[in-house]
């Protein structure tokens, strides 16, 4: 489903990934992990079109979408749930869902998946006239997912969607896109807790600085390698 | 006496908010281009001025002919310079769009200069309908005050209900907030820039028929002076807020126009020196407004670096 083969992206001269190639599958799971400075934001903001690539090419359903803007991207099947979860703090909770559908036409389909998200979080049906900004951070975590899946999109990124949360809350939410995997959406998380990523992840890939793959592989695969323990969980 | 002296000063605040009224509306407008795309255009001026020339040319097309033909020339000059002068400058700094609009600004102007023959005096011939005086309970007002009082209200309620509860009141107003977010769920820029552009010069048709069928001197520089006041209103009330630099404007446009009025005559040519002086102290001593707008475009540009330096916190 989504391609990315040699993807290079620097900052000036700093190479911030250098040829990366991974896949998702449809339906699939797949994880991103590594450290800061590792590349993965970097890969999902090329994804999504924020950020031009130096080299390389994305493919999504096998046709390249280098070039396009974010907003086309979102049309063909890509939402991103962002690294401090950008919640619009102006918009009320309501708001903040609705706009995720902007891309849609179907209003019924809005309305049915606009139902089901607000099963799946009580909270932001309580909250729905409040401002964005007065959720927690869980809260907000919740709102920016319910968000991105309103676009009803085919593959789910997510920008290490536990950062600052409470462990209560970090639980919930590995929960959360355990469900969601389950249901059949495909995913790509990017997260620095390595060990929580292999265990819900089908496959999951281990960058070095510079977007390089250190590690590949499923969580049993790379369970048996002896020095990613210490290089990564010890320290993740 | 009492009476006579109660009635004075509330014909001074009646005429006041008119004035203020229409300043409202303007450093509105300003407001939504600050908010949207971090521009703060000075060029706004002359689509007054645009609008103006058209009043006076159309003028013998009787006053729906006029009032119809201003308010598409205004429209269209507005998209025409998002398209042709800031399109092309959508990843720029705030601080080249804002020479940019400067430079815009004084283009404009000098083309009106070169085309217009400013030797002759041209005034948009008053209706006197409109701006005859009445009495009600010892204060004059016009029927144009009272068309300014209505069409400001109006236009006020119109801007809330579009971007509290139209889906692109809602996309304009995530756009405000960070542009590059609402991007990532699906907004369309050049659709919500164009039609922040295109509210802004349906604002700005409002104003100048409004206030040229008030003044009437049409001059290529006619739209300096009010958006000069209409920017220094929106800072003091916040130029990143829309309610807040509408209520900065009209409260600096009713100041000046109460000022105008009490000062000794000596004195009346420099109201709006003793009005930006008071500008001064109040963003020295209570820098709320500015520090807003500030705060938020810094925020925003923090956002757009992390954003293309890209590195995860």
């Amino acid at each position: 489903m989504l391609e990315v083969n040699e993807l290079s992206v620097s900052y000036g001269r700093i190479n911030a990934v250098q040829a990366l190639t991974i896949s998702v599958a449809e339906g699939e799971f797949v994880g991103l992990v590594g450290h800061n400075g590792a590349g993965k934001s970097t890969t999902l903001l090329t994804v999504t079109g924020t950020l031009r690539p130096a080299g390389g090419d994305v493919l999504f359903d096998g046709k390249s979408i280098v070039g396009l803007a974010p907003d086309e991207i979102l049309r063909r099947g890509i939402a991103l749930v962002p690294e401090g979860r950008r919640i619009f703090g102006r918009l009320s909770v309501g708001e903040n869902l609705k706009i995720g559908a902007t891309t849609r036409k179907d209003k019924k389909g809005v309305e049915e998946d606009m139902r089901k998200i607000l099963d799946r979080f009580p909270v932001l049906q309580r909250y729905w006239n409040k401002s964005g900004a007065k959720l927690s951070g869980g809260e907000q975590q919740m709102l920016a997912i319910g968000r991105a899946l309103l676009s009803r999109p085919r593959l789910l990124l997510l920008d290490e969607p536990t950062l600052g949360l409470a462990p209560l809350m970090v639980d919930r939410v590995f929960e959360i896109l355990d469900d969601l995997h389950k249901e059949g959406t495909t995913i790509l998380l990017v997260e620095q807790n390595a060990a929580r990523t292999i265990e819900v992840a089908d496959r999951t890939y281990v960058l070095r600085s510079g977007g390089r793959i250190q590690f590949q592989g499923t969580s049993e695969e790379l369970a048996k390698m002896g020095d990613f323990e210490t290089a990564y969980i010890g320290m993740g | 006496m009492i009476v006579g002296s109660a009635s004075v000063v509330i014909q001074y605040i009646l005429d006041s908010i008119a004035n203020g009224s229409l300043y409202a509306l303007m450093a509105l407008s300003l407001s939504l281009l600050f908010g949207v795309m971090g521009l703060m255009n000075f060029a706004y001026g002359e689509l007054i001025m645009s609008g103006a020339f058209t009043m006076y040319y159309t003028h013998s097309w009787g006053p729906v002919g006029m009032i119809a033909m201003t308010v598409i020339v205004v429209v269209v000059m507005s998209l025409l310079m998002e398209l042709l002068a800031f399109r092309p400058l959508r990843k720029a700094g705030p601080s080249t769009l804002l020479i940019t609009s400067f430079a815009l600004s004084i283009a404009l102007q000098k083309l009106a200069y070169m085309t217009t023959n400013p030797g002759i005096p041209k005034t948009v011939r008053p209706y006197p309908w409109l701006t005859r005086q009445f009495e009600v309970s010892g204060v004059l007002m016009s029927r144009l005050e009272v068309i300014i009082w209505v069409m400001t209200i109006v236009l006020l309620v119109g801007m809330t209900l579009l971007l509290k509860r139209t889906a692109l009141g809602i996309q304009l107003r995530a756009s405000t907030e960070d542009f590059r977010m609402s991007q990532l769920v699906g907004v369309k820029a050049n659709r919500v820039i164009s039609s922040a552009f295109a509210i802004t010069g349906l604002l700005a048709s409002v104003v100048t028929v409004l206030f040229m069928l008030g003044h009437g001197d049409v001059r290529p520089n006619v739209g300096q002076g009010p958006v000069l006041v209409a920017f220094v209103g929106g800072v003091i009330g916040g130029l990143g807020s829309l309610p807040g630099a509408a209520l900065g404007g009209f409260v600096l446009g009713l100041v000046l126009n109460i000022l105008q009025a009490t000062l000794p005559r000596s004195l009346q040519g420099h109201t709006t020196m003793f009005a930006f002086l008071g500008v001064i102290a109040i963003l020295v001593l209570q820098p709320g407004g500015m520090i807003v707008s500030i705060r938020k475009l810094r925020r925003k540009r923090d956002q757009a670096a992390a954003l293309s330096e890209g590195a995860p916190s």
